[in-house]
């Protein structure tokens, strides 16, 4: 440990104006620099070679600016102005659930969201435990026997080095954006999963259960291994509003599918979009990749994505293995002030690949939404098919869908199909649904839920039914 | 039931009703024809609240109530019904999740208790048995790729689950062949009661001989021009509009 005690020395040396510790919020001094990387390493008690890691990715990403190139619009952000690093038991939340937005609470209220845990997702400092505790524990008990790892990254990175130093970093490299670069150097909590060889993994492994899933801070990391013949279900994010202090979030998520293994990752993501004016949202920049590594693997990425005052997401699949499958399925809403610019890539590597695209985008409201996607077919990926289904759904006249689909093919076995509709929720729909003694508001949550059903079908039952219920309060008021 | 008072309606500047009397009783059926252009749907739209038409004159009770009043989905409430001349496609809306929100919608606007979804089953296997129909409709999505004759029977079947006091059927024998009309008249037919009255809205006289009304209106021009019992259809289908001197200047 001798490695580490001398870093603990260098860090030592930059307190004074890296971090504060005397107060009892436990947050580092606001800015971004080498010191303040060796600091959190140091405080997370890190092995060398993952300070390493991160001081590589610094590095880099200092080399690097902003990317400009997505459809969304807003202030710059200053990386000096933000802290990075912030103990889990925070008090400079709000105290009481009196000083949440009214507009947040009224859609805990409409979601049946109890209000223990109101107050926790709004970040209130709570005594009650929940269930979630022992629920957790018979959980892993559960998981364990089947000898599935699913536990916080930083654990990992004490219990299972050889895994992390094997994996991380593997399919996103610190290299590959801004976002990247900033969320290697920085990362400050996340998920590790890793299902042994032939291991069907026996429950949907969600955050939700997850101790400590908390407060996993504004540049989460998720790595999930899965080995050959293992099939693993991930549910990520909550119906739930999550308010946070964070503005700008920045996470990655990196999948791995060896031989003949199947990883579904699905999401619901409902972040505080801001108030009516479009203040205090929080920005998404989200670097989501899974590497179908083995022959026969398959990556499925599910999300539903209506939170968020500006989303920058891409899951995308690397089809590596030969007759290996990516899918990505999508609903994304924007409303009010939102802006979203999200899509997928599809990289055909391995022959026979097979991938599909079926993406939903409503925009509401001011709402501008971009489709942005890449199906790339290599030279060597002989017999290739994609198929692409994009449409947008707009309800208002002053809302905004756009798509950019990019399509590059080097294989001429390649089969390419690409579909794309862009529709009104039209007079006639409401007027049919009114005149059979619908609402307006329970008509166009109907059309909407109809028009998006393709994805719902693929998610966990359970989150299916919330996404839905989700959608309807996202859009009321929607329609004058 | 329905009493209708000197109804003007415009669509934009054009008035297309001048002035239309109308008084429909409990369990009558009432064939509304004409020729084209003369104000038939645009009747049948301004009585289920369509948006798009602006009503400058005259009034419309409905069960003692000012139906021009009301919105689209509370006339549903009070027991009104339109079948539409080109029902809408609802993509992925399952028809018997649709069907069962809407009669629950009315149950609840009238102070019922809603269905579950096994009375409701129940409910939709006695309807099914009673139009003869099967249950392949209910499976998919509203109306979405639906053949003409499939999409008016959806319509004859919808209003026998939400057994509307007063039904307007706004031209439904339109684009249908033979045995779909015959289909659909037998559905209308079955659900014939002396609490149901019935607004057939149709330009020929071919739908009369599945249906038979108790009255017939020559709409023209905006105005009733001539009202009679079933002979009077027979005697248009003979003589043309031109007879009543209702052919519009065309």
């Amino acid at each position: 440990m001798s490695a580490s005690t001398a870093v603990e020395a260098i860090v030592e040396s930059e307190y004074e104006h890296g971090f504060i510790t005397e107060i009892e919020s436990d947050t580092f001094l606001p800015g971004l620099d080498e010191g303040v990387v060796r600091a959190i390493s140091a405080r997370k008690g890190e092995p060398e070679f993952l300070l390493e890691y991160r001081l590589k990715a610094f590095r880099h990403w200092q080399t690097l600016a902003t990317p400009k190139w997505a459809h969304v619009y807003y202030p710059e952000i200053d990386y000096q102005a933000i802290s990075y690093f912030s103990a889990p038991k925070s008090t400079d939340g709000p105290k009481s659930l009196d000083e949440i937005d009214p507009a947040l609470r009224e859609t805990y209220n409409k979601l049946g969201i109890p209000i223990e845990e109101q107050m926790a997702l709004s970040g209130i400092a709570v005594d009650a435990v929940f269930d979630s505790v022992s629920v957790a524990t018979t959980f892993r008990t559960k998981l364990a026997e089947a000898g599935v790892i699913f536990c916080a990254i930083s654990e990992a990175v004490h219990d299972y080095p050889d895994l992390i130093k094997q994996h991380l970093g593997s399919v996103v490299p610190h290299t590959d954006n801004f976002y990247a670069a900033l969320n290697a150097a920085v990362f400050s909590d996340g998920t590790f999963v890793y299902v042994p060889k032939g291991v069907r993994c026996p429950m949907e492994l969600s955050t939700y259960f997850r101790i400590n899933a908390r407060n996993t801070g504004q540049f989460e990391r998720t790595l999930i291994v899965a080995e050959a013949g293992s099939h693993v279900s991930y549910l990520e994010g909550c119906t739930a509003p999550m308010r946070d202090e964070n503005q700008l979030h920045a996470a990655v998520v990196e999948l791995i599918a060896m031989d003949d293994a199947e990883i579904k990752y699905s999401t619901v993501q409902n972040w505080y979009p801001g108030d009516a004016q479009g203040r205090g949202g929080i920005y998404n920049f989200v670097t989501k990749r899974g590497d179908c590594r083995g022959a026969r693997s398959k990556i499925s990425w599910t999300q539903v994505e209506t939170g968020s005052a500006i989303t920058w997401k891409y899951p995308s699949c690397l089809l590596r293995g030969d007759d290996s499958v990516g899918e990505f399925y999508s609903v994304a809403v924007t409303k009010g002030r939102q802006q979203a610019d999200t899509g997928t890539k599809m990289i055909h590597l391995g022959r026979n690949t097979r991938s599909t695209i079926v993406s939903k985008g409503i925009s509401a409201g001011e709402g501008q939404q971009t489709y942005r996607g890449l199906v790339r077919i290599a030279a060597k990926a002989q017999g290739a098919r994609n198929h692409t289904q994009c449409d947008s759904l707009l309800i208002g006249d002053r809302c905004g869908a756009h798509t950019f689909p990019y399509i590059e093919v080097k294989n001429p076995s390649a089969q390419m199909e690409h579909e794309a509709t862009t529709s009104k929720i039209s007079d006639d729909q409401l007027f049919y649904c009114r005149s059979r003694g619908l609402t307006t508001e329970d008509s166009v949550s109907m059309i909407v839920n109809g028009f998006c059903k393709q994805v719902f079908n693929q998610l966990p039952m359970e989150f299916a039914v919330e996404a839905q219920k989700l959608l309807s309060i996202s859009l009321e008021g929607a329609v004058g | 039931m329905l009493s209708i008072k000197g109804l003007k309606a415009n669509v934009g500047d054009k008035e297309i009703l001048k002035g239309l009397d109308l008084e429909i009783g409990r369990g009558e059926v009432h064939a509304i024809m004409g020729p084209n252009g003369s104000g038939k749907s645009t009747l049948a739209h301004v009585l289920s609240g369509r948006e798009g038409y602006t009503v400058t004159g005259g009034s419309v009770t409905f069960e003692g109530q000012d139906l021009l009043d009301l919105e689209p989905e509370a006339r549903a409430h009070l027991g009104l019904f339109l079948a539409f001349q080109y029902p809408v496609e609802l993509p992925g809306v399952n028809n018997t999740y649709f069907l069962k929100a809407a009669l629950n919608a009315i149950r609840k606007a009238r102070g019922e208790p809603e269905l579950d979804a096994v009375s409701f089953l129940r409910l939709m296997k006695e309807k099914l048995k009673v139009l003869h129909l099967d249950d392949s409709l209910l499976k998919r999505p509203v109306n979405f790729g639906f053949s003409g004759g499939e999409k008016k029977r959806n319509e004859i079947f919808q209003m026998a689950i939400l057994e509307p006091k007063l039904a307007i059927l706004d031209e439904t024998d339109s684009g249908l062949d033979i045995d779909a009309l015959r289909i659909v008249a037998d559905g209308v037919n079955a659900l014939r009661s002396p609490e149901r009255s019935v607004i057939l809205v149709t330009h020929y006289q071919r739908l009369l001989d599945y249906i038979q009304p108790d009255y017939v209106h020559v709409l023209a021009k905006g105005q009733i021009i001539r009202s009679g019992g079933k002979e009077l259809a027979l005697e248009l289908e003979d003589k043309g509009y031109g007879w009543l001197g209702a052919e519009e200047a065309a």
